[in-house]
């Protein structure tokens, strides 16, 4: 017998967490010991996941009972950090890892400096993810009863599922030829940031910390709802929502903004620094 | 006349406070008591959900866009915003085959 309520609860939430891995991933091909930090990655956020699942009361009690949406706010902004710190480096150095990428051997060491941001980043969608799914799974434990084989099969596939869908697209982004991948994986990682930075203004307008722009824009729900598989896949990459107010709109555009400024940036002084070498 | 004029005052006086003032909403055996919540339309209100289980449970509601975690024999506060007329689901993530309700804002 198979669960198919805990099947699809840790499928919906693997799939999540497995998409940002699996984006990481890809915008790391090639890159020595990376395998190492994801799995650092991973291993750190399912022990943040259990440590977040066991201290749900005390965490929630904090600042004034808003403890969880100050907490999902901030590691939020903290992998928004990341991503726009892994991109600008990327428009400095991302030439030269796609030259390392292609010659033979494909080894790009000078990957290997935007590792760590990238760790970080996905700990932060596994612990967001992974503690729900123990929270979940915990309460089946905590109820016992004949059905917790059952559920527990129901897990295992859902994990499968879940993590066989991310490998899916990760294989797919590898399917981009070396020279344009890293430039996927940019546009992508920019997405993502903008989609967290709104989900982190959700968080704290449920906090109560942010009372302006609450009204709704538009509401596409009889496209695409938040609560369909397509719509949560699209969440994750893009930060979709089926109504989103004027505030995440503005931190959604804000950060897209901030990061297409800063790699300009960045690649700007990089030529001016190559002409002088020139001179 | 005159006291009802006082009354009509006291009223109006005493409104905002009782709407400023968290609704209740319990959870037990995985559901919802009262299932219908109704709110005033364009005003922001609070919802205090007593989780009465063993389990933690997720206040779970794209349309109301909050997710909320509530420990076993804990409690939570919800916070509404204004909403335009009209009816939004809400469900506990964790057993949403019991765990239903609605928010009606009129």
């Amino acid at each position: 017998m198979i669960d198919f309520a805990t099947l699809l609860i840790v499928f919906r939430e693997v799939i999540e967490a497995g998409l940002i891995v699996g984006i990481v991933l890809a915008a790391t091909t090639g890159v020595p010991h990376r395998g190492r930090f994801v799995a650092l990655g991973v291993g750190g956020g399912v022990a943040g996941a259990c440590l977040v699942a066991a201290f749900a009361g005390e965490l929630a009690a904090l600042f004034q009972g808003n403890g969880q949406e100050l907490f999902n706010a901030s590691i939020l902004l903290l992998a928004v950090a990341m991503l726009t710190w892994h991109n600008v480096w990327m428009a400095s150095h991302g030439r030269e890892m796609a030259r390392e990428l292609k010659a033979a051997g494909h080894q790009v060491k000078t990957g290997e400096r935007t590792l760590a941001a990238l760790a970080v980043v996905v700990g932060v969608a596994v612990l967001r993810e992974g503690s729900e799914v123990v929270l979940f799974l915990y309460g089946i434990v905590a109820q016992g009863g004949a059905s917790a084989a059952a559920m527990t099969v129901g897990g295992v596939l859902g994990l499968a599922a879940g993590a066989g869908v991310s490998a899916l697209i990760f294989y797919g982004l590898l399917a981009i030829p070396a020279g344009k991948l890293f430039q996927v994986t940019s546009w992508l990682i920019t997405l993502l940031a903008a989609g967290m930075a709104a989900q982190a203004v959700l968080f704290l307008q449920n906090g109560g910390y942010i009372n302006m722009l609450d009204a709704g824009v538009w509401n596409s729900s009889w496209l695409l709802a938040d609560d369909s598989i397509a719509g949560r896949l699209l969440h994750t990459l893009i930060g979709y929502v089926q109504e989103p107010d004027w505030a995440q709109l503005i931190a959604y555009g804000a950060t897209i903004a901030m990061m297409l400024a800063l790699m300009r940036l960045v690649s700007a002084r990089d030529a001016a620094r190559r002409q002088l070498k020139l001179v | 006349m005159h006291k009802s004029l006082l009354l009509a005052a006291a009223f109006v006086v005493a409104a905002p406070a009782l709407a400023d003032a968290p609704i209740m909403l319990t959870l037990q055996n995985h559901k919802f008591t009262p299932s219908v919540i109704k709110v005033k339309a364009n005003q922001p209100a609070m919802i205090t959900m007593v989780n009465k289980d063993g389990t933690a449970e997720e206040f779970d509601s794209s349309e109301l866009k909050i997710e909320k975690v509530v420990a076993g024999n804990q409690s939570g506060s919800i916070r509404i915003r204004a909403l335009k007329p009209g009816t939004y689901h809400f469900m506990g993530e964790y057993h949403d085959k019991t765990a239903q309700g609605v928010v009606i804002a009129q």
